[in-house]
């Protein structure tokens, strides 16, 4: 049996199946109560009880707005662009899912253990901005069009200090492979020696899903809904659902880069009891939470303050956090002898 | 042979891709089609085993200046009329140039011709057991330092350049000053006043303007802020003090 799945043609192609579904359906449920837990939590955070009519503490309101979405009509606007109008939406949601591919769960239980793991994230984050931008040029709308152009200059400008911090990372690593990374972080999480680098991360991680404050590309005050204005129905959902599963990401990569990935908090017994999946999974719903906690606290920012912030305050500073960490690494001597396969 | 026909689809999908960027007749999918050649280049890349190229590939071309592409594109306003006049009119230009261009190209293949002493050229091979990423960081910092950071170099001034080109003063706008923001306090704005009953303070209702403008003093009359201080409203007390009847307009500019 094992001969067959790791030897085979055919086997390998089932295997490789069967490990991207192990990650999926996980994923996909995730994202469907996150956005239940959404709600619920900015319910809390209000004052008010969110959806609680369907079962117990509303658990199947996420289904409820599924076949909500599923049974209601797609329209195409005409003078739409019609391929490209159905195609951003499956292009962001696949953009999602097809990221998860790298991020390890548990020493050397990732999909494909690459050695440019970090590189395709940032690769596949980067694609992100297509789905917004085709959606607001295929719309023919003039609001999906200025949402979508929003969208595209501010995620390609926060993508830069992402870059950056990452680089950071991988100076205090010596490797581009995301197990190496978070083995590198047994002694002490990135997010106590990086901490100005990791608070950048998560705001910068903000504005590249999207999210409050900085979801300008959807602002509903100036632009009705931004990019997505004209889309209806499953194409929507689909958005919807790319929206979270990004957020479900960046959560990962905060998680793996600067907050030790599976690893417990300290290396001793009670923590290393509990198996390094649901550490993972702890902290990508601590981020999670910070995130929905962030869009119930903070009012959205005005365009001209959030390239100013992008540009003026965190790519400065995350190059100079760049330079100071190469040469605090080179002057004590702890540079790593990465590269070796 | 799985390596081959991967091969082969990303072969044949960046040479369509590629002959549709120049064929397409809309130029948002030209820049689309860009994008899928880029993504194959990369793929191909991949199959040779060069992951880290591949990464930069999509990184930089697909996720940052193909994005700058299609944002201009899209910008455009593109009249295919006119476009189709011009074809019309420039046809015989553009195949005499691609007729001098594929001679070159003809004769630079029938005289090409690998050099004999290629392995003797010196050049540098990767440590066994380092990563083609590792080495190809250990030949661009080390061995070719140099070269790479005049690459740098020549950048930044392109870049300096491409600044200073585009770089306008623009007197008319109104621009968010964060430090003079901070810097306010109640006491430049707000003043606590006594207001006789059936009367308004000024003429104007009692609006004041800060006593220092914050928007660029520069140009008068920019943003309808006047370089020298709007005349203050009398302070309360001085109000009380004169009759009614003057003060009444006592606030107007004198």
């Amino acid at each position: 049996m094992a001969h067959f799945f790791l030897h085979t043609l055919i086997g390998q192609v089932i295997l490789t199946v069967l490990e991207a579904l192990a990650v999926l359906v996980p994923l996909l449920l995730g994202v469907a109560y996150l956005t239940l837990a959404e709600r619920k939590v900015m319910a809390a955070m209000q004052l008010r009880k969110g959806p609680n009519v369907n079962g117990p503490f509303g658990v199947l309101q996420a289904f409820a707005d599924a076949i909500k979405m599923m049974t209601k009509e797609t329209v195409i606007p005409s003078g739409a662009n019609r391929f490209l109008f159905l195609f951003a939406p499956f292009l962001t949601f696949s953009l999602a899912m097809t990221a998860w591919a790298v991020i390890p769960t548990n020493d050397g239980w990732a999909v494909a253990d690459i050695n440019v793991g970090v590189l395709y994230l940032l690769a596949i984050s980067s694609l992100g901005v297509y789905g917004v931008l085709i959606a607001g040029w295929a719309s023919n709308s003039k609001y999906a069009f200025l949402g979508g152009l929003r969208a595209a200059a501010q995620m390609v400008s926060y993508e830069v200090s992402i870059g950056l911090v990452i680089v950071s990372v991988l100076l205090a690593v010596g490797s581009l492979n995301l197990n190496d990374i978070v083995l590198a972080q047994r002694h002490v999480w990135f997010c106590l020696p990086m901490f100005p680098m990791f608070i950048i991360f998560f705001i910068s991680a903000l504005a590249e899903t999207n999210r409050a404050p900085f979801d300008l590309p959807e602002g509903e005050s100036e632009l009705v809904a931004g990019f997505f204005v004209e889309y209806s129905a499953l194409a929507f959902g689909l958005f919807f659902l790319g929206e979270y599963a990004n957020m479900f990401l960046m959560s990962g990569m905060v998680s793996i880069l600067f907050l030790g990935g599976w690893l417990p908090p300290i290396g001793i017994a009670p923590f290393t009891w509990i198996p390094g999946p649901l550490w993972l999974i702890a902290k990508i719903l601590f981020c999670l939470f910070v995130f929905i906690w962030v869009r119930a606290t903070f009012p959205r920012y005005r365009y001209d303050q959030l390239m100013r912030l992008g540009w003026k305050v965190f790519l400065p500073l995350s190059l100079v956090w760049m330079v100071l960490t190469a040469g605090f690494l080179m002057a004590t001597g702890l540079l790593p002898q990465g590269g070796a396969s | 042979m799985m390596t081959q026909i991967v091969f082969y689809v990303f072969a044949t999908v960046l040479i369509l891709s590629a002959g549709m960027v120049v064929s397409a007749r809309n130029p948002v999918h030209s820049v689309l089609f860009l994008i899928l050649a880029f993504f194959n280049a990369a793929g191909l890349f991949l199959v040779a085993g060069a992951e880290f190229l591949a990464m930069i590939l999509v990184i930089v071309y697909v996720g940052a200046v193909a994005v700058l592409f299609l944002f201009v594109v899209m910008m455009l306003d593109v009249r295919f009329a006119q476009m189709r006049e011009g074809l019309q009119r420039y046809a015989p230009f553009g195949a005499a140039v691609g007729l001098v261009l594929l001679a070159e190209l003809a004769l630079a293949f029938s005289h090409w011709r690998v050099a004999q002493d290629i392995a003797s050229v010196p050049h540098v091979v990767a440590a066994p057991g380092r990563t083609n990423t590792a080495a190809l960081g250990d030949v661009l910092y080390t061995h070719y330092v140099f070269l790479f950071e005049s690459c740098g170099l020549v950048l930044l001034v392109a870049m300096i350049g491409a600044i200073v080109l585009t770089l306008r003063e623009r007197p008319m706008g109104r621009r968010q000053n964060i430090e003079r923001q901070h810097e306010r306090t109640a006491a430049d704005t707000l003043a606590m006043m006594t207001v006789p009953l059936g009367q308004g303070v000024t003429a104007n209702g009692g609006f004041r303007r800060p006593e220092r403008s914050y928007y660029i003093a520069s140009v008068p009359g920019s943003y309808g802020v006047t370089a020298e201080p709007v005349p203050q409203a009398t302070p309360a007390h001085e109000t009380q003090r004169g009759g009614h009847g003057a003060d009444n307009h006592g606030g107007l500019a004198q």
